[in-house]
């Protein structure tokens, strides 16, 4: 704030003599204020986007002159950037992707949701060396991801420990099925701290008193676990899912560094548009990051759609004590969410 | 709970749309600036774009181009580690016009692509000794008989051997593939110590080296990858040959299985451990396989020869490294005056000295003070005299993309030789017409 405050100073001046408390002019002031979030967000999303958009519509750099050189300017082309990637070869190719894309997004993902909740039972109910167990667990999510991937083409290589623990020679990093489940044991490494860091802030929030309940109640530690733990940290698992989610639908680092380009068992959308882009194809790029862009917003919205709604039917039906529960908790682990979600790749 | 949902919502269509702007980069680009061969004009400061100088010798150089032109200073500008990772970043430099980046160093597959799309100027082919220099670095400079790059550095593929195991089996280096196989049979059928070992390998993972080892593939076969008129030839009998043998290699074990995930490093860890009887690599192997500090198996008991072809000896692919001036630069006179400083003799001595990297002059390859030092260097330079640059095309990502994939795909089986050349050579033709 500190420094967007001079650039509002002055345009605020004259204003000045408006009463303060008149709607019409706490409503400028609302504006004002919010003037430069309001740039910033265009700066960095707006106009992006748009530039990306209008890029998807042209081509350039095609052919060559007289002599040899590269015929310059660009060409509209209206939507045949489109239309080329669902076509002949490369509509095999971006198929193939697609399937990669949506398959390591439900593989990894549900793998992930399993071990991260076991991750914040065992971290919420860790008793001695708390902060050791929390702290080794979350190792994983520190590491930056091209970090990590490089670690694992370490373990992975034909010499390397994955070969020598299964006492195999797996070609791991060559194509096929087993470079995609090397990339999925690698992404669900680093990636299920992350769910399981949002789990545990939920489940610190349940009250003990439901416990007390359940067991007074006889219930065991399953239907404990199943019936109030589960439904409780439910908001807070689904924000965790729906951002793993879109992580993982715009995979890049890991299979790109641990198996390396054009492998089809592994080749992502994102790795697509990165390899239109390096070969100077930038139309087309932007072409494949849009189609990416409107799969990862119906994702989002499908999700957000469905289990959202669900969410809050389920809610409504629950009991009084319950419904109060769950809406005490939902607020304080957003914030959580959006600052840890907001971590890049 | 509608606050809610509308929080997860925002936070998608947010996780969604920062997606899409870290896509949208590029805007500039095109334009019409004018390249000539003749405008090189102008002196002063002038940065030098380089991956990384691992030997240090780079600025040992500059140090002493800048002392004794304290006016034209170099400054040396650090590119990131990986030949991917250095051409994205001049690219984008050359798409805004930056003159951040004077004189470039290029590698040798790359010069098409700068030249076509007029990033980098003409160099004036007077100006060089060009006939002191080995003629197959000079062309990998060149485009459409153009000079626009100087080659500082070359590379060229080398046979290592396990001298110490074929000397028990009183056999030559081998010349051609049968000989390489039978000395492979021989070794196992009569050395207790080679059990186990691997025949033959290269670098067969997907990715440029792959593109090397099949060019030499079918250049040792006799054939080409393109002919004198750029035309792609890679469904011939020759390319069938060469091809074949390395899937036969795979098929028959005499290439290990696990080759097919070997870069240059791989390979040369296996060769190290003593796991390969042959293999097919760059010269930097020498040095690093020669020491005694433990870290190699084999220090002292491999030698050097040309990679074997079907008749005789092969013909390797060129590798390397050429300066080139950025056509957005300021001060090119100079540029062009430190380029000359950096192919002079004594700079090129001086960098083979200290990074074991092949010079580009003839001369040093005979100069008895050098070969005693690098025993290799008279194998390097007969590998590089029948070598042949890869093709120069302006999508050179393209072409080799096409390349690795169907090499690829014959070696893993997944399609036959003839099928995966059949589709090679209509990629290529495609991405050649223009």
């Amino acid at each position: 704030m500190t420094t967007t405050a001079p650039a509002s100073a002055p345009a605020a001046e004259p204003k000045k003599a408006a009463p303060r408390t008149s709607p019409q002019g706490s409503g400028k002031l609302a504006a004002l204020l919010l003037t430069p979030t309001f740039l910033v967000l265009g700066l960095v999303i707006v106009y992006p986007l748009i530039a990306a958009l209008r890029e998807s519509l042209y081509r350039r750099g095609e052919g060559l002159d007289e002599s040899g050189f590269v015929v310059e300017g660009e060409r509209f082309v209206g939507v045949d950037n489109y239309s080329a990637i669902f076509q002949g070869e490369a509509g095999d190719r971006f198929w193939n992707a697609f399937g990669n894309t949506t398959w390591f997004t439900v593989v990894s993902v549900l793998i992930e949701i399993v071990i991260g909740v076991a991750m914040a039972l065992v971290m919420h109910h860790a008793l001695r060396g708390k902060g050791l167990v929390r702290a080794s667990i979350l190792v994983p999510w520190a590491i930056p991801t091209a970090v990590s991937a490089i670690l694992w083409r370490w373990i992975f290589t034909t010499d390397g420990v994955a070969n020598q623990i299964l006492n195999s020679e797996v070609l791991w990093t060559a194509e096929g099925q087993q470079a995609f489940w090397a990339v999925v044991i690698a992404d669900t490494w680093k990636t299920a701290p992350f769910i399981g860091l949002l789990v545990l802030a939920g489940l610190q929030l349940i009250s003990g008193d439901v416990y007390e309940a359940a067991r007074v109640d006889g219930a065991n530690a399953w239907l404990t676990f199943w019936r109030i733990t589960l439904p409780l940290v439910k908001p807070a698992l689904l924000v965790a899912v729906l951002f793993r989610t879109l992580d993982v639908l715009r995979m890049f680092d890991l299979p790109f560094v641990m198996i390396g380009q054009r492998k089809f068992a592994v080749e992502t959308l994102s790795m697509l548009a990165y390899d239109e882009a390096s070969n100077l194809r930038y139309g087309p790029a932007a072409a494949y990051a849009t189609v990416l862009f409107l799969y990862v917003a119906l994702v989002a919205f499908v999700f957000v759609k469905l289990l959202g709604a669900d969410v809050i039917g389920e809610a409504r039906s629950q009991k009084r004590l319950v419904k109060r529960q769950d809406k005490g908790e939902v607020q304080p682990v957003l914030p959580v969410a959006v600052a840890a979600g907001g971590t890049p790749l | 709970m509608i606050g809610k949902a509308r929080v997860l919502r925002g936070a998608a269509a947010l996780a969604a749309l920062a997606l899409l702007a870290a896509c949208g980069n590029d805007s500039g680009g095109g334009g019409d600036t004018a390249s000539g061969g003749g405008g090189l004009q102008g002196n002063g400061e002038i940065t030098f774009a380089t991956g990384k100088d691992t030997s240090g010798n780079m600025v040992k150089l500059v140090d002493e181009w800048n002392a004794a032109h304290p006016n034209e200073k170099v400054r040396i500008v650090e590119l990131p580690e990986s030949a991917d990772g250095q051409r994205q970043q001049l690219v984008q430099n050359a798409q805004v016009k930056s003159d951040a980046y004077t004189v470039l160093n290029l590698d040798v597959v790359w010069t098409a692509e700068f030249a076509a799309n007029r990033w980098v100027d003409e160099l004036p082919q007077d100006q060089f000794e060009l006939d002191k220099f080995l003629k197959p670095a000079v062309d990998t400079g060149k485009y459409r008989d153009k000079l626009y790059a100087m080659p500082v550095y070359s590379d060229g593929g080398l046979l290592y051997y396990r001298k110490d195991l074929l000397d028990q089996v009183g056999l030559q280096a081998p010349k051609t593939w049968t000989e390489l196989t039978t000395a492979c049979q021989k070794v196992a059928a009569s050395v207790p110590a080679a059990a186990g070992m691997g025949c033959y390998a290269g670098q067969f993972e997907k990715y440029e080296g792959l593109t090397c080892n099949f060019a030499e593939a079918v250049q040792s076969a006799g054939g080409a990858l393109l002919d004198a008129e750029g035309k792609p030839t890679v469904n011939t009998e020759q390319a069938k040959t060469g091809l074949t043998t390395l899937v036969q290699g795979f098929q028959a074990g005499a290439i290990p299985q696990k080759a097919i995930t070997f870069k240059e490093e791989e390979g040369r860890r296996a060769f190290q451990a003593g796991e390969l009887l042959f293999h097919r690599q760059w010269p930097y192997q020498w040095a690093l396989a020669n020491k005694t500090d433990g870290s190699s198996q084999v220090a002292g008991k491999f030698d050097v020869a040309p990679l074997p072809g079907v008749t005789g000896p092969g013909s390797s692919t060129l590798g390397g490294h050429n300066f080139a001036i950025s056509a957005f630069g300021k001060n090119k006179a100079t540029a062009l005056e430190f380029i000359k400083f950096f192919t002079s003799e004594k700079s090129e001595r001086s960098n083979l000295i200290a990074t074991s990297q092949a010079p580009t002059r003839e001369s040093l390859y005979s100069d008895a003070e050098l070969t005693k030092q690098f025993p290799y260097l008279p194998t390097l330079k007969a590998s590089i005299e029948s070598a042949k640059p890869r093709p120069q095309a302006v999508k050179y990502g393209d072409v080799t993309a096409a390349i690795q994939e169907n090499a690829y795909a014959a070696l893993t089986n997944a399609k036959t030789p003839e099928q995966a050349l059949a589709d090679m050579q209509k990629k290529l033709e495609e991405l050649t017409k223009q």
